[in-house]
């Protein structure tokens, strides 16, 4: 018996269905039914159901690059804030290997870093690491925070959403999978892609989001509308959220990746 | 994005009523719930039940700094009861006092046991409840709120939890005693419960109820809290548009 249809919007406590289907993420069993403990979206797949949140807070998992920024500088590495209820660190010998240096002097308090998760303990102490493409210090730009869940919809599929942003702003934008957004170019560009970024989080849960993005960046700078085209993706919107989600996230992880190519040479110079 | 419900509007049912505001026995106060109100806070929520008006900001998960309150396997809930100076007619002195310390305690109780803590060891949500006006029956209306606004904050839930209170004066039991009901009445029992199973997280008693009464009562205020339930989850569906 299930109670709920596919994409239907659910509160905590809305009973979904009873034990003939799995309970997935966001979902919990009690007396052989699965309720939701989240508000968010239903995703159907097989027998398995699980609520797609529309808010939530980053929960660090080990292989996930995020943005982050030096909150402290402690003996032998730096605390650093990733937009999660765990703080992160970055042991210095990650960075300099067994050579000894001043920590000051390479990172200060303040600074905002490319990094990726290398482990998440029982007690969740997050550790950080900075060796990989691309990872490393940014210089300037501007950071825009949205919710870890839509950092999926941000990209879009094989990153449609995010390169239509980058081209027509001409800003090198990166997206950390902590909902932290880094974005880099002209400081007029770079407000509008905060703008764009903005209300793609907001409509996030909603379809034809693609087109309304068009029109947004089109109306912002201030040039024609393009024809209405027929758009193949619009319709099949929503399923990228729910049904989609997990090729959409590591998807999203690729696409984050190919952005580090950009930054390497960020990458390059705090290691030199 | 606020709009203040004016209490002559309400419209007295045709049956003829003791209660000075022409309620029912079993009559809520007329009440509102907004999702969302506030920019800065991870979730919030706005309620008013009569001439009451809350305001609950929620913020976390979050890092807890205070490490002798950490615990290594669940989150702790910090609840902040706190009435404004300007909330009750005799301006309130601000600050917390043996009131006020009570509630917070006993919403965070009738809280937690909905919430999923053991997913966020090490951390900590913080509830903060803010009355702005206050016309009897706060706690409730504290905990009604402060539900909404940790489903708006993405808190994993068992459920909503929602709270009402009934009492007697002049010798009837009733539902959801106003502020001068309460003062005069003989007996106040807030009931906190979680709607889907039926599971009561808070009951107080104040004052003086029979078996028969007391009964009454609890199931009196576990009909306002199911009709409460309602408009939670409206709030929280409306927030979202569609």
């Amino acid at each position: 018996m299930i109670f709920i249809e596919d994409k239907q919007m659910v509160i905590p406590g809305d009973v979904l269905a009873d034990n003939e289907y799995h309970s997935g993420r966001g979902t919990f069993k009690e007396d052989d039914k699965i309720c939701s403990s989240l508000v968010g979206l239903v995703a159907i797949r097989d027998k398995k159901i699980s609520v797609i949140p529309l808010q939530s807070k980053y929960i660090p998992k080990r292989g996930d690059v995020v943005i982050g920024e030096i909150t402290d500088i402690r003996f032998s590495m730096w605390n650093l804030d990733i937009n999660s209820p765990y703080s992160g660190i970055l042991p210095a010998s990650d960075v300099f290997g067994k050579e000894k240096r001043d920590l000051n002097k390479t990172f200060s308090v303040g600074d905002v870093l490319f990094l990726r998760v290398v482990d998440v303990d029982e007690v969740k102490k997050v550790k950080l690491g900075l060796k990989g493409r691309g990872l490393g210090k940014f210089r300037n730009g501007i950071l825009i925070y949205i919710t870890p869940t839509k950092v999926p919809r941000l990209i879009g599929k094989k990153g449609s959403m995010i390169n239509m942003i980058k081209d027509e702003t001409k800003c090198e934008v990166v997206v950390g999978q902590n909902g932290v957004v880094w974005v880099k170019g002209d400081p007029a560009m770079e407000r509008v892609a905060e703008k764009v970024i903005n209300m793609i989080e907001e409509q996030a849960h909603t379809s034809g989001l693609t087109d309304r993005v068009r029109n947004m960046l089109f109306e912002l700078l201030g040039k024609e509308k393009p024809e209405e085209k027929p758009e193949e993706e619009s319709d099949k919107e929503p399923e990228e959220k729910t049904e989609k989600e997990s090729d959409e996230e590591s998807e999203a992880e690729k696409e984050v990746a190919e952005e580090k190519e950009e930054e390497e040479e960020n990458g390059e110079d705090l290691i030199q | 994005m606020i709009t203040i419900i004016i209490n002559k509007d309400f419209k007295p049912k045709s049956k003829p009523s003791k209660r000075a505001d022409g309620r029912a026995f079993d009559e809520l106060r007329p009440f509102k719930i907004e999702a969302g109100v506030l920019e800065r806070a991870d979730g919030s929520a706005y309620l008013e039940l009569g001439g009451n008006k809350v305001m609950v900001a929620v913020y976390g998960p979050r890092e807890l700094h205070i490490r002798r309150l950490m615990q290594p396997d669940r989150a702790v809930l910090r609840c902040r009861y706190n009435m404004a100076p300007f909330s009750v007619d005799d301006r309130k002195r601000p600050g917390p006092d043996r009131r006020s310390v009570e509630i917070s305690k006993i919403t965070s109780e009738a809280i937690m046991p909905a919430v999923f803590l053991e997913k966020f060891p090490r951390s900590t949500i913080d509830v903060f409840i803010e009355i702005l006006e206050a016309e009897g029956g706060t706690r409730c209306a504290g905990i009604t709120a402060a539900s909404v606004a940790l489903a708006d904050a993405g808190v994993p839930m068992r459920d909503l939890v929602v709270a009402c209170a009934a009492g007697k004066t002049d010798g009837e039991v009733i539902l959801d005693l106003s502020e001068a009901e309460d003062k005069d009445g003989e007996a106040d029992v807030p009931v906190a419960i979680m709607p889907r199973t039926g599971e009561i997280t808070l009951l107080q008693s104040d004052g003086n109820l029979t078996t028969e009464e007391f009964e009454k009562a609890l199931n009196l205020s576990i009909d306002g809290c199911m009709e409460l339930s309602k408009a939670q989850k409206e709030a929280i569906v409306k927030r979202y548009g569609d």
